[in-house]
């Protein structure tokens, strides 16, 4: 009977100890491995290819404007900014729905890795007032990220969306 | 010739649906928006509407129309219901493919539609038990708790899904129809006691 309360002791004691190590380790086992990597990369939002369009062309302007989309585009790991990346940029918009192939522009990351498209109004759709962006990674060095901002308020004249691309 | 009571009851009634109904009419939205989705969403706006009718008629709360006759009306409301639904959905659909799919699926990015598709598939669940139910392949006491376990699933899925959309309908108007939706329901659950499922006493005679 006295094996009975021993192995729970021992139990208690290998959970305490278990805890107290998970404690200790825990916290280094998480940050660790993030500082190692560096910037993580964003990962592709949900929803964020629909209606997609493959190859939309490099476009100074989307329609008329009066709606800026602005973000960055950096490296994962060091953070550095990527130059001349192509984005494509789509919404359903004052002139357009998002399926809609002049609803679709790319532009290029200037060299401090920024980006900015003047584009249509946004307007909700499926409730959401959003906008949806593209780094097409097929035969590049990075993977493929889709991203899909949501505007805090309909009204707002901006939207900004930010890439950490992974190497591919 | 009606009372004045059932005038205001009815008139007051007719405003709390087709006030918000009017005001969504007026939405900048639309002009942006094709057809096919302003009609998806007016089916869901109509529903929600509409639905306030439900636990009014079924309670019997209506003046002309106490719980006999009133759940006859009732019937036939879910079945506009369901229309509505599959309206509101297949339109969605053609508007935008992926992102109903999306929805369908539970994978959408949009926080709000998860609680639009259980409300939705509650609302096929009712029906189709309600055809077994007339079909007297159910018993009263399964049919009543069933029943209203769903439409409890509808009326909460329905309303935080539609507080949280951004679109048509004006956000004062909307919170307005919702609550009194919500009032509505949980007061004629409580009154009907709808979990008692032995002994159930006619309702007081001043719900009458």
């Amino acid at each position: 009977m006295t094996e009975k309360t021993s192995t729970r002791r021992r139990l208690l004691a290998a959970g305490a100890s278990f805890g107290g190590a998970a404690l200790l380790a825990g916290p280094a086992g998480l940050i660790l491995p993030a500082q190692a990597a560096g910037l993580a990369p964003t990962p592709t939002m949900r929803g964020g290819a629909n209606n997609y369009r493959p190859g939309a062309p490099i476009v100074t302007r989307i329609g008329g404007g009066g709606f800026m989309m602005t973000g960055t585009v950096r490296r994962a790991g060091d953070g550095a900014p990527l130059s001349g990346i192509r984005i494509q940029i789509w919404a359903h918009t004052t002139e357009g729905r998002e399926e809609d192939e002049r609803s679709h522009g790319a532009t290029l990351t200037a060299a401090d890795g920024t980006f900015r498209l003047d584009m249509p109004q946004i307007i909700p759709i499926f409730g959401q007032p959003h906008g949806h962006l593209a780094y097409e990674g097929a035969g590049s060095s990075f993977k493929t990220c889709f991203l899909r901002p949501v505007m805090a308020n309909a009204r707002d004249k901006s939207l900004a969306a930010h890439f950490v691309l992974e190497p591919a | 010739m009606p009372s004045a009571r059932a005038l205001l009851i009815w008139s007051a009634l007719a405003a709390a649906i087709l006030v918000p109904v009017a005001v969504a009419t007026t939405s900048p939205y639309l002009d942006w928006r094709g057809p096919v989705y302003i009609g998806a969403g007016f089916a869901g706006i109509l529903a929600l509407g509409l639905m306030l009718l439900q636990p009014l008629l079924a309670a019997g709360y209506l003046p002309g129309l106490p719980p006999r006759p009133g759940r006859r009306v009732h019937l036939w409301l879910g079945v506009a219901l369901v229309v509505l639904v599959l309206l509101h959905v297949v339109g969605l659909y053609l508007t935008s493919p992926p992102d109903a799919l999306d929805a369908l699926l539970f994978r959408s990015p949009t926080p709000f539609s998860i609680w639009g598709v259980l409300a939705m598939w509650a609302v096929f669940l009712s029906a189709l038990l309600a055809i077994f139910r007339l079909r007297g392949r159910l018993s009263p006491r399964f049919w009543r708790l069933a029943h209203t376990a769903l439409a409890l699933v509808i009326v909460v899925g329905t309303v935080l899904h539609a507080l949280y959309v951004d679109g048509a309908m004006e956000m004062i108007t909307k919170a307005g129809l919702c609550l009194l939706l919500l009032f509505a329901t949980f007061r004629a659950v409580i009154d009907l006691r709808a979990w008692a499922l032995l002994r159930r006493r006619p309702p007081p005679p001043d719900r009458r």
